[in-house]
């Protein structure tokens, strides 16, 4: 039932969740040689086709060495050398351009190709290179049909809305987006400029400030696309390939339209678009929207993330100054952005989740086609949802018919959710549910491939369910428990079979956070952590696993920021002070909100059993404060109480004058020296940090990659900063260790620097990250 | 252009109304010229040791009018009590004789949910014979029909009536469910107070009423939208789609007037004349056909009003008896009906792929081969979908990959295909056309001299149906 109870913003869940980028070896020639190397390949050109049908210039594009499309070095060159051919091609008329991916159009621009630069300078040419294309094919003296399935997203729906017309298939695949900003950057490839004219500034802001995907029906009523293509199925081919070849000759059906102008490209404005853009065509409103604009991104940014600032500019800079102004503003502002350490700790992250979406570990012996979750509260419902979710059968077992009931209601509504955004039919709705089965007996668990149990935690009341469930699953059966702080060792000492004891620790809710913990004790075998891997990348989720130990990673580190945040709190600091100065500092929760929602009872429980584990060094705050909150009730969101009041439908939250009171009867007095406001949120930071490095130093945690993703994607780690191990190393250890040093003189060992984290303070060529 | 203005409204009433129902069949070269096969065939029979043999003794249906005409003013039962009245004329069957009534609906009137029963109570049969309602949309008399040789097959009934109506003039419109349920609770309204207090929270949006499904109810998409995206699966193009709808009008227009279309019973039309023909039936050009603008998916479909089966209204009735006691009665039997299947699959993306599932299984069933077969009756539901089924049949990848078959079962020749028209043409009563089917397939099958005859469709919810019926020797 417990676990670590998260609730991040949209902006950190699903930051990183483009699919941009590859592994592409990028060319670094010279543009001598790049030219030669241009010729060469003309007889053989391996990402870029075409052929002339019919007057129609049909260019396939399609990157032999990757599952997408990047607009790499290599795909640009051979795009400029073939849309050359085609405009001194008097006999085309007209072109399409269309992916021979089935799941992808252009997924963005090459990440590494941007990485690879040293100096925005560079950056700021890749971008003016990108812009140079895209305005020819914009000033394309034959309509160009850009015909779209699969991901559009960043430069390839920069190169998109550079053409004349497009179609797009309403495949589940198909998403249009400008994902830049997730990654610290902005759409560099005149997506600044196009973005606004086509869909009108508000949704335009939209799109590149929030990075969201949009889907095909939404984007033709934007204006994004012009026509819209069913997929198809079963017929003489498979529906996928099928589906690209219709895409392409009605794409070149209208192409023929466009050459022919039968078919035109202006779209009749309805009353409510002529009465937007009259009111756009406005100065003083324009100048209110980039004010409204600018300030809600400082509201929700802190100001810590300077791409959309930059974004804004760009369009800004575009309509008041025109043309020039702006694509230049949007070159320079991209090289910028490519320099900055936010942009660089957004694209770690990114590469981070790609290596947590793999399994390292092998294929296991065998799938996991039954699941059985024993307990229905929050923390069981959600795995059994996000199971079936992805078709795969499962038991949802309770005690008692309450504790069912509000379980089987909770994935109902999860899934009915989607129903209301679309996203799932009714019927699709109740297939997944017919997956479920919830019952309050073992019936059918001999038939279980793997056992989660997420009871109560209590180690007595573990050991009775591994005794309970040992006696009815089969041999091969994986058991896995979902605990937030207790040893999974200690937990498989009443197991017959440690080997197939793991831990499997999700986070609450489990349908939208994205991170699995996954702990492997010395017992646990290769084949049933294999297991776990597939099946929390079945489920969707971002991996990282990790040694046994009190608190394993995540809780361990949170354990002592918490503990801190409670010591502020004695010290006079109030709840709304400390929320704003960690969600200052990045953090998408604020620490008092944070303990709210985990639940003051959950972490009264964590710090008590980790203080024992861990001894002073994880003390600060007096247990007994949190003790004594949920004497009173006042146990956070789920009891109404907490550092807050909750349940009244005002927005703005009260504070509950009766932790207060606790608060005071607790009070403690602040040293001066180390109570200043950036002092504070060091205070809490360092402790996490240092602990994060102590799991690396200790062997709980493999490798730094997955240290910042555990903590961004579990516990809301500023994403500005890329996690812990990259904050050390972008913030510089020393700079670090100096003020933790002070902070110990103050409070004692609690800041004590751990030996890994002072030999990186001694050298600073060492890093976590190369 | 009288006829393109025809299909401009067919096509308003078709988006407007509803297209979620029809069947399937098959057409490959666009041949219009019928064989007669005189040569008499001594092939085995398909009576199996120890299964009765049942008969199809006749079969009748009233004219197919296109919605909205002729029959506007009529209820579904009135259409159901003609067919039955005309096969008891046709048959001269004395009326305790019929043991049960089984009908077939897809759009129920909500009055007459049972309609056979309605129907037989009007018709004239006994009080004492009983009846009941099947649907399983444009395969539901198919499904009576079988309902009936089951019974009969079970050694529980001698002698059933099959059929199927459909009344698409009028069909039920419903408050929207927020104004139903206020409606309802107004009932259990104890005190004025409650009941105002009822009326007063109706708002302006509960008012709209709401339509009958226009559309597949798993998975919200018309049949229309379906057939066009099938036809571009398979790729049939619009030219092929229209030369089918022609020869459809064609086939249908010179069967018509040669007489062929025996089944057809005349009916006087309460308050109006006596009706005798399909009105359905307009052989255009290709170019008209070609002026057409796509039904469905816009701007770019195939599938138009004119190549589509059109809204209709019309019953039949077949008289299905043990071949006992069918010659201990003194008949003369048409055909045997033989063995049947019904298939379902992917009611998104094979919404009308039923006959290609269907045939093969059929075929291996009875011990034919599709050369075996004389006659070829599909349901037409649109062009495109007969095209596409006549592709998928034809493709051995097709059936290795979704029919889990070694090779394609083949798509019948053209010159034993509807040749005596179809749903495209003569109409497509929903719940009626199965009965169309196998009485044409029996009469086809005396006509020409033929032994097999292969009945198949395609219906709403991915599912399908065939059936092998046999000449009975004259």
């Amino acid at each position: 039932m417990a676990s670590v109870r998260l609730l991040l913003t949209r902006r950190c869940c699903t930051a990183l969740k483009t699919t941009t980028g590859h592994g592409q070896r990028s060319l670094s020639v010279s543009s001598a040689v790049l030219a030669l190397l241009c010729l060469s390949l003309s007889a053989a050109r391996t990402h870029v086709s075409y052929e002339v049908k019919d007057n129609v210039a049909v260019v396939r594009i399609n990157d032999p060495t990757s599952k997408v499309n990047t607009l790499s070095r290599h795909m640009q060159a051979e795009m400029v050398e073939v849309m050359n051919e085609i405009w001194g091609n008097a006999a085309v008329k007209s072109a399409v351009l269309i992916s021979r991916k089935p799941g992808c159009f252009i997924a963005g621009a090459d990440i590494n190709m941007i990485q690879a630069c040293k100096t925005a300078e560079e950056v700021t040419s890749l971008s003016q290179e990108g812009q140079k294309i895209f305005d020819q094919v914009e000033k394309s003296p034959i309509p160009i049909v850009a015909a779209i399935n699969g991901s559009c997203l960043g430069g390839g729906l920069e190169f998109a809305i550079a053409c004349q017309y497009r179609i797009a298939t309403k495949s589940k695949k198909t998403i249009l987006g400008t994902p830049e900003v997730m990654l610290g950057l902005l759409p560099g490839a005149g997506g600044t400029q196009r973005l606004p004219k086509m869909v009108g500034l508000p949704a335009a802001f939209d799109m590149m400030l929030t990075g969201k995907n949009i889907r095909p029906d939404k984007a033709k009523k934007m204006g994004l696309v012009h026509q819209l293509v069913d997929p198809l199925g079963p017929g003489l081919k498979s529906p996928e390939e099928r589906t690209i070849e219709y895409l392409e000759e009605v794409a070149v059906d209208f192409a023929k339209g466009l050459a022919g102008r039968k078919v035109t490209v202006e779209k009749k404005k309805g009353l409510v678009q002529k009465i937007q853009d009259f009111v756009m065509g406005l100065p003083p409103v324009r100048k209110q929207i980039y004010k409204t604009v600018h300030s809600k991104v400082m509201k929700q940014s802190k100001g810590l993330y300077p791409a959309p600032l930059k974004i804004i500019e760009c369009i800004q800079t575009g309509i008041e100054k025109g043309n020039a102004a702006g694509y230049l503003t949007e070159s320079q502002n991209f090289g910028k952005l490519a320099m900055t350490s936010e942009s660089r700790a957004l694209i770690g992250l990114y590469h981070g989740q790609v290596t947590c979406k793999k399994n390292h570990f092998g294929k296991p012996e065998r799938d996991v086609k039954k699941l059985a979750v024993l307990g229905a509260g929050l923390m069981g419902a959600g795995i059994a949802q996000v199971t079936i979710d992805k078709g795969v059968a499962t038991i949802l077992k309770d005690t008692t018919e309450e504790g069912l009931a509000r379980g089987h209601q909770q994935v109902y509504k999860g899934l009915n959710d989607k129903t209301k955004k679309k996203s799932l039919t009714t019927f699709e709705r109740d297939g997944i549910m017919s997956l479920l089965s919830g019952q309050l007996d073992y019936r059918d668990f001999e038939n279980a491939d793997m056992v989660i149990e997420a009871v109560f935690e209590d180690l007595s009341i573990k050991h009775k369910v591994v005794k309970e469930v040992e006696a009815v699953i089969p041999p091969h059966c994986i058991f896995a428990t979902n605990t937030s702080a207790l040893p999974i060792k200690d937990i498989a000492a009443a197991s017959k079979r440690p080997e197939k004891v793991i831990g499997m620790h999700y986070f609450s809710p489990v349908d939208k956070m994205q991170l699995l913990e996954i702990i492997t004790t010395n017992k646990t075998s290769k084949d049933t952590t294999a297991s776990a891997v597939a099946v929390g990348l079945k489920q969707g989720k971002v991996i990282i696993v990790v040694g046994d130990g009190p608190g394993f990673y995540t809780t361990r580190c949170l354990a002592p920021m918490l503990a801190e945040a409670v010591r502020a709190l004695q010290e006079g600091v109030g709840p709304k002070k400390l929320d704003s100065l960690t969600t200052g500092f990045g953090f998408p929760v604020g620490a008092a909100t944070l303990a709210d929602e985990v639940g003051i009872d959950v972490a009264a429980h964590v710090a008590e059993d980790l203080g024992k584990a861990f001894g002073t060094r994880f003390g600060g705050g007096n247990v007994e404060v949190l003790k004594m909150m949920v004497q009173k009730g006042f146990k956070g969101r789920k009891s109404g109480k907490g550092c807050y009041v909750y349940g009244a439908k005002s927005k703005e939250k009260k504070v509950n004058s009766g932790a207060e009171d606790i608060l005071k009867s607790f009070k403690l007095t602040a040293p001066p020296a180390v109570s200043a406001d950036e002092d504070i949120q060091y205070r809490l930071v360092s402790r996490f940090v240092n602990e994060a490095v102590l799991c690396l130093q200790e062997g709980i945690l493999p490798d730094p990659v997955q240290g910042d993703i555990g903590a961004v994607f579990g516990l809301g780690f500023p994403p500005c900063l890329g996690g812990p191990f990259r904050f050390v190393d972008s913030h510089g250890a020393d700079k670090l260790v100096q003020k933790m040093k002070r902070f110990e003189e103050a409070y004692g060992n609690q800041f004590t620097p751990c030996q890994l984290l002072l030999d990186h303070a001694k050298d600073s060529s060492k890093r976590f990250h190369k | 252009m009288q006829i393109i203005e025809h299909f401009m409204s067919l096509s308003l009433i078709r988006t407007v109304l509803l297209t979620a129902f029809s069947f399937c069949s098959a057409a490959r070269s666009l041949s219009t010229s019928v064989h007669l096969q005189a040569q008499a065939k001594s092939k085995k029979t398909l009576a199996k040791p120890g299964v009765k043999n049942i008969v199809l003794v006749d079969g009748v249906r009233t004219p197919f009018l296109q919605s909205g005409t002729t029959y506007a003013d009529l209820m579904p039962h009135d259409l159901a009590r003609a067919a039955l009245q005309g096969l008891l004329n046709r048959t001269g069957l004395p009326k305790d004789a019929v043991d049960y009534i089984v009908y077939g609906t897809v759009i129920q009137e909500v009055k007459t949910s049972n309609v056979a029963r309605e129907a037989a109570l009007g018709a004239g049969f006994s009080d004492k014979t009983p009846a009941h309602t099947v649907t399983m949309a444009c395969i539901s008399s198919n499904q009576a029909m079988t309902t009936a040789v089951g019974l009969i097959a079970a050694g529980q009934c001698d002698a059933v009536v099959a059929g199927g109506v459909e009344f698409m003039s009028d069909v039920p419109i419903r408050h929207s469910r927020k104004m139903r349920k206020t409606m309802l609770s107004l009932n259990k309204a104890k005190t004025l107070g409650a009941r105002l207090s009822l009326l007063g929270s109706i708002r302006l949006a509960h008012l709209s009423p709401e339509l009958p499904a226009v559309a597949e109810f798993s998975t919200a998409e018309t049949m229309g939208h379906s057939a066009d995206r099938l036809a571009a699966a398979f790729g049939v193009s619009r030219l092929e789609q229209d030369e089918f709808a022609l020869r459809s009008h064609t086939l249908a227009k010179k069967a018509q007037d040669g007489g062929m279309l025996s089944d057809v019973i005349s009916f006087k039309v309460p308050g109006r004349d006596i009706v005798s023909k399909d009105n359905g039936i307009r052989p255009a050009t290709m170019e008209q056909l070609a002026k057409l603008k796509p039904a469905f998916i816009k701007p770019h479909g195939t599938v138009t009003a004119a190549n589509s089966s059109f809204l209709t209204d019309g019953a039949s009735a077949v008289l299905i008896m043990s071949e006992e006691k069918a010659l201990a009665m003194g008949y003369k039997p048409k055909a045997y009906l033989r063995d049947f299947v019904y298939v379902s699959q992917d009611p998104k993306d094979q919404l009308l792929l039923g006959p290609t599932y269907a045939t093969p299984k059929v075929l291996e069933k009875s011990g034919l081969t599709l050369n075996d077969i004389d006659v070829f009756e599909f349901h037409e539901a649109f062009a495109g979908q007969i095209m596409a089924n006549l592709k998928a049949m034809e493709s051995d990848w097709f059936a290795q990959t979704y029919m889990g078959r070694k090779t394609k079962v083949g798509a019948p020749p053209m010159e034993k295909f509807n040749t005596w028209g179809g749903s495209l043409s003569l109409g497509h009563p929903f719940a009626a056309t199965g009965c169309r089917l196998v009485t044409t397939v029996a009469h086809r099958l005396q006509k020409e001299g033929g032994q097999y005859g292969l009945v198949a469709a395609c219906a709403a919810g991915g599912q399908g149906h065939a059936m092998v019926i046999e000449a009975y020797p004259q």
